[in-house]
């Protein structure tokens, strides 16, 4: 299974690395050159250096037979019209889109795109945990 | 009509300015940049918004669920304005969304996510310079892109196959016509008995993608 990872920085290398270990076949893309160094001495899986807007880039990644395809460049707008490129030109069926943005992540998830809001997921987690604490608010003073 | 532009540097700027200046139109300029913000704020005043057009929480300030007759995004960055526009058209049913495109390659894009009509100055400078560039043999004048037409410009040398033949006898690709020739500074509508002559400027309307049969017609033996 190939999987295309856009956008290799702290989300996007770590789970390239990860995907790799699970037996995927994967290419990052990445617009520095550093990039590549996140992905460690052994990364025996392919990387495009370039920007994922490029379509010949994301050709030259192999987006064409792609299973997969992940989105998470440090741009909103900029995954959203990689996301919707490689869903409605190339399509890809399984295209998956970080957005920051709550509000942007669900007015293009109503539109059709699997997008995943880590803003959301951290206020989920942060809540659930402020509601796990042992504490509790202090009942008002009897009087 | 009410207009929001989004984007305030010289292009977004300038034709708020315009619009502005003929009077007949209310507008909201929306810029992200504090600086730029900061020096246009003097001449917009309540014209003008502080933000990031692609939030929506920005764009509903700037009214755009009333929504605006006319949304154009003209930022510096393609992506910001194809998100712009698919969230005006889509979101809040804006009638008319007209986009810049800055890197004449994300093109492609904004025709698959369907944003039409885009702008670009790019493509217009590059028009512009193709036409004082002696060395091109067929220039690009203008696009229509809804049409699916374009118009170019051939200059016949002395070398080119349709030298000395009438319009009427050139095997024109389909979809293609002569529009006028431009000889010693004059210009005339082409028939089918115009008969062109070496140095001739002659104007062709003709389907994108054509150009290369169009030249072999014309140009190349």
């Amino acid at each position: 299974m190939k999987a295309l990872v856009i956008g290799c920085g702290r989300v996007g290398s770590n789970l390239a690395l990860q995907l790799d270990r699970e037996g995927w076949d994967v290419t990052a893309v990445d617009e520095k050159e550093e990039a590549l160094g996140r992905l460690g001495d052994h990364w025996a899986g392919g990387f495009v250096l370039g920007h994922g807007m490029d379509t010949d880039v994301l050709r030259e990644a192999g987006i064409e037979d792609a299973d997969a395809v992940v989105v998470a460049t440090d741009g909103d707008n900029t995954n959203i019209v990689i996301g919707q490129v490689a869903q409605q030109r190339f399509d890809n069926q399984c295209v998956v889109v970080r957005v920051l943005d709550p509000a942007r992540a669900e007015f293009y998830r109503q539109r059709g795109l699997r997008t995943i809001c880590p803003t959301s997921v951290a206020i989920d987690v942060l809540l659930d945990s402020v509601r796990a604490c042992e504490v509790r608010p202090a009942e008002p003073a009897k009087t | 009509m009410y207009i929001l532009v989004a984007g305030g540097g010289k292009v977004g700027a300038n034709f708020a300015r315009t619009l502005l200046k003929d009077g007949k139109h209310e507008v909201t300029l929306i810029e992200q940049r504090r600086d730029r913000f900061i020096r246009l704020e003097r001449e917009f005043e309540h014209q003008i918004q502080l933000g990031d057009a692609t939030e929506i929480y920005v764009l509903e300030r700037a009214g755009i669920a009333r929504p605006p007759d006319v949304v154009a995004a003209l930022t510096g960055d393609d992506e910001d304005n194809l998100i712009i526009s698919q969230m005006s058209k889509e979101k809040y049913g804006v009638p008319k969304v007209i986009a810049r495109v800055n890197d004449t390659r994300n093109q492609a894009h904004f025709d698959l996510l369907g944003i039409s009509p885009t702008v670009s100055a790019t493509r217009g400078l590059m028009a512009l310079i193709e036409h004082e560039v002696p060395e091109h043999d067929l220039v690009h004048l203008l696009e229509l892109r809804k049409e699916n037409l374009e118009i170019v410009e051939v200059q016949i040398d002395e070398r080119a196959p349709a030298a000395g033949k009438r319009v009427e006898d050139l095997d024109l690709p389909e979809g293609s016509r002569l529009i006028s020739i431009m000889r010693n500074g004059h210009a005339e509508i082409a028939v089918g008995s115009t008969e062109l002559e070496a140095g001739d400027q002659v104007l062709a309307i003709l389907q994108p993608g054509k150009e290369d049969e169009l030249r072999k017609v014309l140009l190349k033996s």
